[in-house]
């Protein structure tokens, strides 16, 4: 995913000459063919996420539109306000990508794993949540989100995720993404980022008898109306996540319905507190939390 | 208008709508209206009819409090009717009480501090990319260096030889409670900053031939920042160099004491 990320940028940014990449001085191995190939539009802004992040601000002000790369909590809880005062408050066109979404980096403990930060993003009105299952869905992100420009937050898988797809989706914010299943069913598992691939192994596994599969890889505050035309064909409906379970994906697709008309009954699958603080590799946490 | 007479409104403008929405920061906004009058009067190449203009030099207000005398200023030389100041802190008004960029003429909304600086920095590397003839200019308060984002940007600015960059730091010695000295001290501020490699130049921040010369005195290959020695609530007697006037508002009869000494003392000068 994180591959498929760099690789679309660099042919992105071959004919966007706005496109900018500051890195909070990480990348190793992914950035340097971008810093190569475009050393004018590169930076290393350090190991300082706040000045990063207005520092974005600014030059999005100016046209450009950047890509403020790093992993996990850093370029998010770090420097939240930053987010959401210069960022998302002037609704500029800053991209934050955060690598490692979930325990992708079990064993680098808690400070790496971002458990939060769905939470974080989904309450700043013009922030667009790109969370993509797969490196085609990575790509279809990123085509999306250089040609709608705004706040957004990429979060990505930190490598070898599974292709779940076999092209470049067509892609939509609040628009769910069918994987597999059967036009008649009545049954759905719904997820966002790189959960995909597990709830396919769930399908696999006989666990969701006759439920269809969807990926929702655009989401956020402003996508929350378009959740209950959707959900109108089914009566089930589980939400899957690699986030705490409070305040997260799963969280926020419920609020999307909380009107009450709907007869859709809607569950969660999401990491349980039982991964707080633990150190493993990712399979192991993800199973630990009830993933 | 000549730096002067802007100083002047600003002054008497700021004290007006502090007074009428019963804010607070009076204190601050008097202690930089000679800047705000020599940047707009004599530096900024700023057309008030264009205020969005591409060729313009980008002004940011990273002290936000102290919105009433930006707001002041950008009425006076037209980028919007003098008298909208009144409706400054009303009801839905877009002249809110920290400065914001849906008035005209306003870069970027700040009220928390230290983001001007980095969000300049952000700027001023764009011209750089672009290979942009405009200037980028942002106006700290003291009490603001306190934030670790302003010390993050001040060494981003350097490593990156943002010359196009000036920051002016109004350096009233006073903070929202105390002094800065008693609060967090800054000294030796000026050997702080050109320890990190920015062109260091102080002035009397109310000396409008001194600010000008100050701001004019840039280097190649390095950011310039002003150390601007002033008095905070400057012009008012009664509130000068007072804690007090960094939140209290005038009542009517402070009001009329504030006006005439505000008259008197650009009489004096």
């Amino acid at each position: 995913m994180r591959d498929a990320f760099l690789n679309e940028l660099l042919a992105l940014a071959e004919v966007q000459p706005n496109v900018v990449l500051v890195v909070g001085d990480l990348g190793f191995g992914v950035v340097e063919p971008f810093a190569d190939r475009f050393p004018e539009r590169f930076f290393n802004a350090g190991v300082a996420e706040q000045n990063m992040m207005s520092l974005c601000a600014g030059l999005a002000s100016e046209g450009c539109h950047v890509f403020a790369y790093s992993i996990a909590n850093f370029p998010t809880f770090r420097c939240a306000e930053q987010i959401r005062n210069d960022v998302d408050y002037h609704n500029l066109p800053v991209t934050i990508v955060s690598v490692g979404g979930g325990v992708a980096y079990g064993n680098l403990g808690y400070s790496h794993h971002a458990l939060q930060d769905y939470a974080l993003m989904r309450v700043l009105p013009n922030m667009l949540i790109a969370a993509p299952g797969d490196p085609w869905e990575t790509r279809a992100c990123l085509r999306y989100l250089i040609d709608n420009p705004g706040p957004s937050y990429l979060r990505l898988g930190k490598s070898g995720e599974a292709s779940v797809h076999s092209h470049v989706p067509e892609v939509s914010p609040g628009q769910w993404l069918k994987v597999q299943g059967q036009p008649e069913s009545t049954s759905a598992i719904v997820t966002t980022g790189a959960t995909l691939a597990i709830a396919q192994a769930w399908l696999a596994r006989g666990e969701y008898p006759e439920h269809n599969l969807y990926s929702l890889p655009l989401w956020g505050m402003r996508q929350k109306q378009y959740q209950a035309a959707q959900v109108e064909q089914f009566q089930r409906v589980v939400t899957a996540e690699d986030h705490i379970a409070d305040a997260g994906f799963g969280s926020w697709f419920r609020e999307a319905l909380h009107d009450g008309r709907s007869s859709c009954e809607v569950s969660s699958r999401a990491l349980s507190a039982e991964v707080f603080g633990k150190v493993g590799a990712q399979s192991t946490l993800n199973a630990l939390g009830g993933l | 208008m000549n730096s002067q007479s802007l100083a002047l409104s600003v002054r008497e403008q700021s004290l007006r709508m502090v007074h009428r929405a019963r804010a607070s920061h009076i204190g601050s906004a008097l202690s930089i209206a000679d800047i705000l009058a020599v940047l707009y009067a004599r530096v900024l190449r700023f057309d008030p009819a264009q205020p969005a203009a591409p060729d313009r030099d980008r002004f940011v207000l990273s002290k936000g409090h102290a919105c009433v005398a930006l707001y002041a200023a950008l009425a006076e030389i037209g980028c919007f009717p003098v008298k909208e100041l009144d409706e400054y802190g009303q009801d839905f008004s877009r002249l809110m009480n920290h400065v914001s960029h849906h008035v005209p003429g306003v870069e970027f909304s700040t009220g928390s501090l230290g983001h001007g600086l980095p969000f300049a920095a952000g700027k001023a590397l764009a011209g750089k990319i672009a290979k942009q003839p405009w200037q980028v200019f942002v106006l700290l308060s003291d009490g603001e260096m306190d934030e670790g984002s302003n010390w993050e940007a001040l060494m981003f600015a350097a490593h990156h030889g943002l010359d196009n960059l000036t920051a002016i730091i109004d350096y009233n010695k006073l903070q929202s409670l105390d002094t800065v000295d008693n609060t967090l001290g800054l000294e030796p501020l000026r050997e702080k900053l050109a320890a990190f490699n920015w062109s260091v130049v102080e002035a009397d921040g109310h000396d409008h031939d001194a600010l000008e010369s100050a701001i004019g005195s840039g280097s190649p290959g390095l950011p310039l920042v002003v150390i601007a020695h002033t008095v905070k609530g400057k012009g008012v007697s009664f509130m000068e160099n007072e804690v007090l006037w960094h939140y209290r508002n005038p009542d009517d009869g402070l009001l009329d004491r504030a006006l005439k000494d505000i008259a008197g003392s650009q009489r004096d000068a």
